[in-house]
């Protein structure tokens, strides 16, 4: 009880906390997610891939950052800048942090924690103690975390100038080290990069020297971008006439799509079947947005419009017992011809899942779906609907899609096609959020009541946003069977849903490039590191947690739901000329809509 | 609204069929579809005979067990529902941390033959150790989680419960292995005693007596206590019960206390009856203890019992009664079918359950 009393006071005058309590607060936060880390096994993955082989791990480059972020913690969050206070309240979040791993390591080595926690392996405790045993090894530990943490705090209070070519340095260095296999691959293409590689990587990764030349390159780079560079550039785009701005955009997404049609040529086919997934990912997550972003219609059940659309195309093309070809008179048809058919089916799905959920709303609707996407799953994976779809089992050989005589066979050339149904599909969904549609479905959101007094037809409009945000998905799911040349039911798990849930969100909800942003975080970063795929929904928890608490507007927001998010909480607008620019552009595209 | 307008009119029917919409058609299309199946089902299955009375009895009693450990997941739904009027995704998952609990304290007690020899107080630690453990759990998601949350409106509450399930059930996942790991069976469990002169297995008969004693402690509380008082206050009226002088924040966190409580005898009582336990166990109970929830009104206690109930006994006997007369091969595969059909049924033609109008009035 009077633990109780006690937070609540603390929780009532958060400010008056003294100093070195903050500490000791900062340091068990830390040392807490450290120790949470290692307990779930992502240490120890991270343990396995060198940044610079044989010195420094990703697992030790997560440590020290957790030391150093805890010094640099307490140091901004701090009112006192009494240098000594400061010092040493860094010095104990980091003993702090670091005593936690310590006692860790001592309970691993004592106890056999190893029974109930697979992750505590030998091989862990040798790491977090530096192969000398937990008494020593521990006392290391605490001692290299107050120093590292009092170098964290040193770095936050240095001048800009020193910090951020130091921060930008480290980062360039640990690009380079932890994705060593796909640079280096891309590096291989052109003999003088190939010669550039071999100076600073060994087949194993990144060499100590050459970590060393990427951190003084990188350094001396961004000093130099921010000390001459960036004012005149900024001055020469802000000079430029308004015609010739719009040229630079456009160039600027010129260059983007050059880059996202060359890039998977230079670096191989595993990037070409990463950028495929993350393309599939960005076609779903258009279609939710226009789900959720804009209408506001929390759909859960989403994965089943990509499994129609995936069965459609199975079961139109395959060369199997189970296509309707086989035992119905219609003709085996091309994926070319089957693809549209399979998004009319998803729209149709979508349009019959809207009807019966039409008058619920919210959290409610959230369930429902939900319900309704488990119950396609249950019934394509049960004995009864066997005999048509395949059972547990499946659809097996869906051919690949051709050109003339030309098949596309290669993860790279399918990456191609979903890159042009991204296309298309994103200029749907950009042309719709600024219609007369769209407008309705924003309204909807926003107030559904109002809306309807206002004379939208709920009923057409939510059927609209389930259906075409069905089309998005059977499109995605058809590409998705040509893909993996066969389907199965364990595909099409709630799972999935969620994830593209988790795409918009992160990327921001009702923003087209934030969908972008999104897939590329969520399911490129996850796949590139391929060891940590396990870990992949935890970050998926975490991402939604953390979102929802941070940055609600996602990384990318839309202007409108930008403003609205950051008005309410009084905060000022910042990047004030963009802003007003794309209110600006809105307020046109709005017009013209009136008018037409 | 529409009562004075029907109230009017003198064709009442005439002027509701001009407005009977095509959603009406599929939406009338729907009960009307389901109550065939289950009818036509029904009496297929029994013109058949194919399942004698033992059968029946069978799966009566096993509905009634599943049933009341729904009805204790179902509890947390609807307490947490009624005083942060927020959908606790994540407590199915808190169930399942309370079953590993139960599962780390029952493993080394059935190698070391404890639970063997003195099944009442082995089962008694289990449990203990299982409702600290979801308790202590339910508190920190409450603590670092939802508190932020608390006066936030729309999707972002419901979005963030997602994302603390996810992050349970990976952490168990990462902590514990994606393996499925089989809980102990001790001998004593698979004894029957004589009802009706109808063998019942100790098991069942332990699951649900639990599960009473549970929910009749946490009847006396809510009813009896000033705590519980407390809590019914908040849960009519969160604002004129901090003016009255209700602490709502102790109030949301004795809330969830009774709820981890309630789920960590759940997710033992689950465990020894399915003799697993795996991470993502936790997912489908939760969503049909919700859908329970929700059934028998959402924020009232006792229509959670009773929802809990009726889902578990539908569910249990449905794939035999009206799946196995419409001809269905391996009915028992849709069992969760049934179960969601209901929850979507519910959602859709009666979301404020059994015996909640007197809250949906409310809320109107």
């Amino acid at each position: 009880m009077s633990a109780a009393t006690v937070d609540l006071a603390a929780a009532a005058h958060p400010r008056e906390r003294p100093p070195l309590r903050r500490a000791l607060g900062v340091g068990l936060i830390f040392g807490v997610v450290a120790v949470y880390g290692a307990t779930v096994g992502i240490l120890p993955l991270m343990d396995a891939r060198w940044i610079i082989v044989n010195v420094v791990s990703l697992g030790d480059a997560a440590l020290i950052a957790i030391a150093l972020g805890a010094g640099a913690i307490v140091a901004t969050r701090s009112k006192s800048s009494d240098f000594g206070t400061l010092a040493t309240s860094s010095l104990l979040a980091g003993g702090v942090a670091g005593s936690l791993l310590a006692f860790l390591a001592f309970a691993m080595q004592v106890l056999p924690l190893r029974r109930i926690f697979i992750a505590l392996s030998p091989a862990l405790l040798k790491t977090l103690t530096f192969g000398l045993g937990a008494p020593l090894g521990g006392g290391v530990l605490v001692v290299g975390a107050a120093l590292l943490a009092v170098l964290g705090f040193a770095l936050a209070l240095a001048p800009e100038k020193l910090r951020k070519p130091v921060l930008v340095g480290l980062a360039f260095v640990v690009v380079f080290g932890v994705f060593q296999e796909l640079i280096q691959i891309m590096m291989q293409s052109g003999a003088a990069t190939d010669w550039l590689r071999g100076l600073i990587y060994t087949w194993e990764g990144l060499t100590l020297p050459g970590a060393l030349a990427i951190f003084i390159l990188a350094c001396c780079g961004s000093y130099l971008w921010t000390k001459w560079l960036r004012r005149p550039a900024q001055e020469w785009f802000v000079r430029l006439s308004p015609a010739k701005q719009g040229h630079v955009r456009t160039a600027r997404v010129v260059l983007f799509v050059v880059l996202l049609l060359v890039l998977p040529i230079v670096a191989g086919s595993y990037i070409g079947q990463v950028m495929m997934l993350v393309g599939l990912y960005i076609l779903m997550g258009m279609g939710l947005n226009l789900e959720v972003g804009l209408a506001g219609l929390l759909d859960l059940g989403f994965v089943a419009f990509f499994a129609v659309g995936a069965y459609a195309t199975a079961i139109l093309t395959a060369d199997s017992p189970h296509a309707l070809a086989s035992y119905t008179a219609l003709p085996s048809l091309s994926f070319w011809a089957a693809m549209p058919i399979a998004v009319i089916a998803s729209v149709v799905v979508g349009v019959l899942f809207g009807i019966p959920v039409l008058g619920v709303r919210g959290d409610y609707l959230a369930v429902a779906t939900m319900g309704l996407g488990e119950i396609v799953r249950v019934v394509v994976q049960s004995d009864m609907a066997a005999p048509l779809l395949g059972g547990a089992q499946g659809i097996l050989q869906i051919p690949k899609p051709r050109i003339g005589r030309f098949e596309l066979s290669d993860p790279v050339q399918l990456f191609y096609l979903t890159l042009a149904a991204s296309a298309v599909a994103a200029y749907f969904a950009w042309r719709l959020e600024n219609s007369r549609l769209g407008r309705a479905w924003m309204a909807v959101r926003d107030d559904e009541d109002v809306a309807q007094a206002l004379g939208i037809n709920l009923v057409k409009v939510k059927l609209l946003a389930y259906g075409l945000g069905a089309a998005f998905a059977g499109l995605a799911g058809s590409i998705f069977a040509v893909m993996l040349t066969s389907v199965y039911p364990s595909s099409f798990q709630l799972l999935v849903s969620i994830n593209v849930l988790a795409v918009i969100i992160v990327g921001g909800m009702g923003s087209l490039p934030g969908v972008m942003v999104g897939a590329i975080a969520l399911v490129g970063l996850p796949e590139l590191l391929r060891e940590f795929g396990e870990f992949r929904f935890l970050f998926y928890g975490v991402a939604l947690i953390v979102m929802m608490r941070v940055r609600p507007e996602g990384l990318w927001p839309s202007a409108t739901r930008r403003r609205e998010l950051r008005d309410e909480a009084g905060e000022t607008v910042p990047n004030e000329p963009a802003e007003a620019q794309s209110l600006g552009a809105e307020r046109a595209s709005g017009l013209e809509d009136t008018v037409s | 609204m529409s009562e004075v307008a029907t109230g009017r009119s003198l064709f009442p029917k005439l002027s509701s069929l001009a407005r009977f919409t095509f959603v009406d058609v599929v939406l009338w299309a729907l009960r009307i579809g389901v109550v065939m199946l289950v009818v036509g089902g029904s009496v297929g299955t029994l013109i058949q005979g194919r399942y004698g009375a033992v059968q029946w009895f069978e799966f009566l009693v096993f509905g009634i067990t599943i049933g009341s450990v729904y009805a204790l997941v179902a509890l947390g739904y609807t307490m947490v529902y009624g005083v942060l009027r927020l959908i606790n995704f994540a407590h199915g998952d808190i169930m399942m941390t309370g079953a590993f609990a139960g599962y780390f304290a029952a493993a080394p007690l059935a190698e070391t033959g404890f639970l063997d020899r003195s099944p009442v107080s082995a089962m008694f630690a289990i449990f203990a150790v299982a409702v600290a453990t979801s308790t202590i759990i339910a508190l920190l998601t409450e603590r670092l989680a939802y508190r932020p949350f608390r006066k936030a409106r729309g999707l972002a509450p419901l979005i963030c419960a997602i994302g603390v399930s996810f992050f349970l059930e990976q952490t168990f996942r990462g902590a514990f292995g994606a393996g499925v790991r089989a809980y102990p069976d001790p001998k004593w469990q698979k004894g029957a005693i004589s009802f009706f002169g109808f063998g019942v297995p100790i098991l069942q008969i332990m699951v649900v007596a639990a599960a009473l004693v549970s929910m009749a402690i946490l009847y006396l509380i809510v009813q009896r206590t000033r705590m519980g008082t407390a809590m019914r206050a908040v849960s009519e009226d969160a604002d004129a019960a901090a003016l009255m002088g209700v602490d709502v924040d102790k109030v949301v966190r004795f809330t969830f206390v009774l709820g981890g409580a309630m789920a960590g005898v759940a997710g033992v009582c689950y465990a020894f009856v399915f003799k697993q336990v795996y991470f993502y166990m936790g997912f489908t109970p939760g969503i049909k203890a919700f859908g329970a929830a929700v059934l028998g009104g959402i924020g009232s206690v006792p229509g959670a019992m009773l929802g809990g109930l009726f889902l578990g006994v539908v569910e249990s006997v449905g794939p035999a009664l009206f799946l196995d007369g419409i001809g269905v091969t391996a009915p028992y595969q849709l069992r969760d079918l049934i179960a969601f059909t209901l929850l979507i049924m519910v959602l859709i033609f009666r979301p404020y359950g059994i015996l909640g109008e007197r809250m949906a009035k409310k809320r109107a």
